[in-house]
């Protein structure tokens, strides 16, 4: 299978203090993978830096996808090539709808006009998948969701906008054992219809429950401690992080 | 992240159009008591209003220039001209309008904008009105709508124009109310007889075509008990090197349970000195309701004010305020509670970039007899780059414990971090910005007129790619 993913000896700082010392991550198309470890060990880092978040400076290394360098791409160059970030804390932006900002999102990462009807019909089926609500497409993008729902929109996009990789970033916290099962469904849709790979940030087991993991890394203190198949997971759900760090 | 700011500046370049002026038409500039006489032969004035206009002269020879807010010393008031003769008397039938004033128009989309959707149009061209008319139906209606100075002529109306005309207003009230009585010339007169709803609105446009000219038009509107009017203002002017005043005067009697919206577009190219001022008296039970949007002029000073005097009278202000690069927007709003449970609602938006200043002025007085009132203020400002410039003052004067007032203020910057989340999906810088702009303004722009007045499509023209809605 081919790489879709390479990074290679990657640095990353956040205004000066260095967060990721040289990590090295390959995923292959169509791949899952997970990406565990303890708190403040640069999970989140790496796949913000992936998605190119102005908060981080790549300082070495480099990544690839789809055999293109973008180590210095604008987010939405990355978005174009086909990565989706989906965001712990996603942003509200008050003024405009889910449904606008979200066919203005299609229209640019697909470079097709889509028209209306069309549109809605799409966000439609994507809704129901989640068992949203329909009034949520003509609310205002993430303004006043509970986490819950912030969390169901994200999957929504991903739905939507069907990218070739996406990175899950704690998509699962905070959420109630429902939601849980509800934005999973969602994550297995996504990967049923369009054959995606995954990069899944996550602390909690059951969000991978429903999906074939095809490896797992444990990233502390910056770099990768480990590195095994879905096996690794079950090992650190049962004794924690205390042998890696 | 660069601290670049990508969203366009207004797109003005529509506006920019101009048609040389016969010289031999314009008074002297400056002012003097010879200009104000010449000015006030030449309109035919009846004698108590020369006598007005000589008084205000008095009263602005001894005013000073205001100190407390944008710097206005680029202003030479003895070069701006004030009064423009007009080619030709104001006309009624389109036709008639001299060809390059009506092609003005017509590229400013008034024609269409009449047609398709205003119950009567008025348009002003430099210092006179040089188009009116009124539906038919309208008419019938008893609602009057014409100039000023054929209203001052017409025995059915002199009286309540002598009684109304700058006694909101009055010329003591600031230097550039004592200039407006002094060279007023245009504007727009409404009356709206009780029980008269007026479903469509009436719209007046303001062109200045000449250069270092002054435009000082005034507009008198009566709602009548139980009655609706919504009136709509447009103004804009080709862009010259002199600076061009504008210091126009509104004035609104709203009656007992009567509604008046008053919409105003305010596109001044960026010579403009906008000094203008509006008041609006609410008898009991009535509402005044402002939507405002300044978008043009250098400077602007501009403070709707509505005076609720009646019982239960209420007063609603919504305006958006966008200052671009050499734009200094002085904007607000008074509110002066002067009768039991009268209430008042301010939600304004501005928007600065590219080291433009704007500052929101927020003014509630709520005096001794005005007990159970209520009054909201919101005010939210964004600045799109770290040299524009942006300023909250508000001011309150509560002298009841019986009222209840509240007072909401948000300034912040574009944050990198919506930037970001909106590029992770796709959309460039540009878009972002522009996407997080439109949303911020939304609340207020959605009470805009868009789709009455043509032109209107093409005052925000923020660069969007893609579609949004």
């Amino acid at each position: 299978m081919s790489e879709l993913l390479k990074i290679t000896a990657l640095k990353v700082a956040a205004e000066e203090k260095e967060i990721l010392h040289g990590v090295d991550l390959a995923i292959s198309a169509g791949e899952t993978h997970v990406i565990m470890g303890p708190n403040g060990a640069g999970k989140s880092t790496l796949g913000a830096a992936i998605m190119g978040s102005p908060e981080y400076t790549v300082t070495g290394g480099s990544i690839v996808f789809d055999g293109a360098d973008i180590t210095s791409e604008t987010p939405d160059k990355r978005a174009k090539h086909g990565i989706f970030l989906s965001f712990q804390n996603p942003t509200e932006i008050p003024g405009i709808t889910l449904s606008s900002f979200l066919r203005s999102a299609y229209e640019q990462v697909t470079g097709e006009h889509i028209k209306l009807f069309a549109f809605r019909k799409k966000l439609q089926e994507a809704m129901d998948v989640l068992q949203m609500d329909k009034a949520y497409a003509d609310r205002e993008l993430n303004v006043g969701f509970s986490g819950g729902e912030k969390k169901k929109a994200e999957i929504l996009q991903l739905l939507v906008l069907r990218p070739e990789l996406a990175i899950l970033d704690e998509t699962d916290s905070g959420l109630d054992v429902d939601a849980v099962k509800t934005v999973s469904a969602g994550i297995k849709a996504y990967k049923e219809q369009t054959g995606g790979s995954l990069l899944i940030i996550t602390h909690n087991t059951k969000i991978l429950e429903a999906l074939n993991v095809d490896k797992t890394h444990i990233i502390a203190d910056g770099r990768i401690a480990a590195e095994g198949g879905a096996e690794l997971i079950d090992e650190v759900t049962a004794n924690g992080f205390d042998k890696f760090i | 992240m660069k601290e670049k700011t990508l969203v366009a500046d207004i797109d003005r370049a529509f506006y920019d159009f101009r048609y040389d002026e016969d010289e031999k038409n314009f008074l002297e500039s400056g002012i003097t008591p010879e200009i104000i006489r010449e000015i006030s032969a030449e309109k035919g004035d009846p004698e108590w209003m020369t006598e007005f206009r000589l008084h205000s002269l008095d009263v602005y020879n001894r005013l000073k220039m205001p100190q407390w807010g944008p710097d206005i010393s680029g202003l030479d008031m003895d070069r701006i001209v004030a009064y423009i003769r007009p080619q030709k008397r104001m006309q009624s039938d389109w036709n008639s309008v001299p060809d390059d004033i009506k092609e003005t128009f017509e590229k400013l989309g008034i024609p269409q904008a009449e047609r398709e959707s205003l119950a009567g149009v008025g348009a002003q061209y430099d210092s006179e009105l040089v188009y009116h008319n009124v539906r038919r139906e309208v008419a019938e209606s008893g609602v009057v709508y014409t100039d000023l100075e054929s209203a001052m002529h017409d025995e059915r109306y002199a009286e309540l124009i002598r009684s109304h005309f700058m006694k909101l207003v009055p010329p003591t009230d600031h230097k550039f109310a004592a200039l407006h009585g002094a060279v007023w010339s245009g504007g727009s007169f409404v009356y709206v007889p009780a029980g008269v709803h007026l479903e469509i609105p009436l719209q007046s446009y303001f062109r200045l075509n000449a250069k270092g000219a002054g435009q000082f038009e005034h507009t008198l509107i009566i709602v009548e008990e139980n009655a609706y009017l919504h009136f709509i203002e447009g103004c804009s002017a080709p862009k010259y090197y002199e600076a061009s005043l504008h210091a126009g005067c509104v004035e609104l009697y709203v009656g007992k349970n009567a509604t008046l919206r008053y919409s105003t577009i305010e596109n001044w190219s960026k010579n403009m000195y906008n000094l203008n001022t509006k008041r609006a008296a609410v008898e009991e039970g009535g509402k005044v309701e402002w939507v405002s949007g300044s978008f043009g002029s250098h400077v602007s000073y501009l403070y709707p004010m509505s005076i609720l005097n009646g019982r239960g009278a209420r007063a609603e202000f919504t305006g958006i305020t966008f200052a671009g690069e050499g734009q200094n927007l002085d904007t607000g709003a008074k509110i002066v509670h002067n009768a039991p449970e009268t209430s008042s609602y301010m939600n304004t938006r501005s928007i600065s970039k590219s080291g433009g200043i704007s500052t929101f002025r927020s003014s509630v007085v709520i005096s001794e007899n005005a007990v159970g009132s209520k009054s909201a203020v919101s005010c939210e400002s964004l600045m799109l780059d770290s040299v524009s410039r942006s300023d909250t003052i508000p001011s309150m004067v509560i002298k009841t414990d019986k009222a209840d007032v509240g007072h909401e203020a948000r300034i912040g910057r574009i944050s990198d971090e919506a930037v970001f989340y909106l590029m992770s999906r796709g959309l460039d810088e540009n878009s972002a910005k522009a996407l997080i702009v439109s949303g911020f303004a939304e609340n207020v722009s959605k009470e805009l007129p868009l789709e009455y007045a043509a032109e209107m499509n093409n005052l925000i023209n923020i660069e969007m790619k893609g579609s949004i809605g």
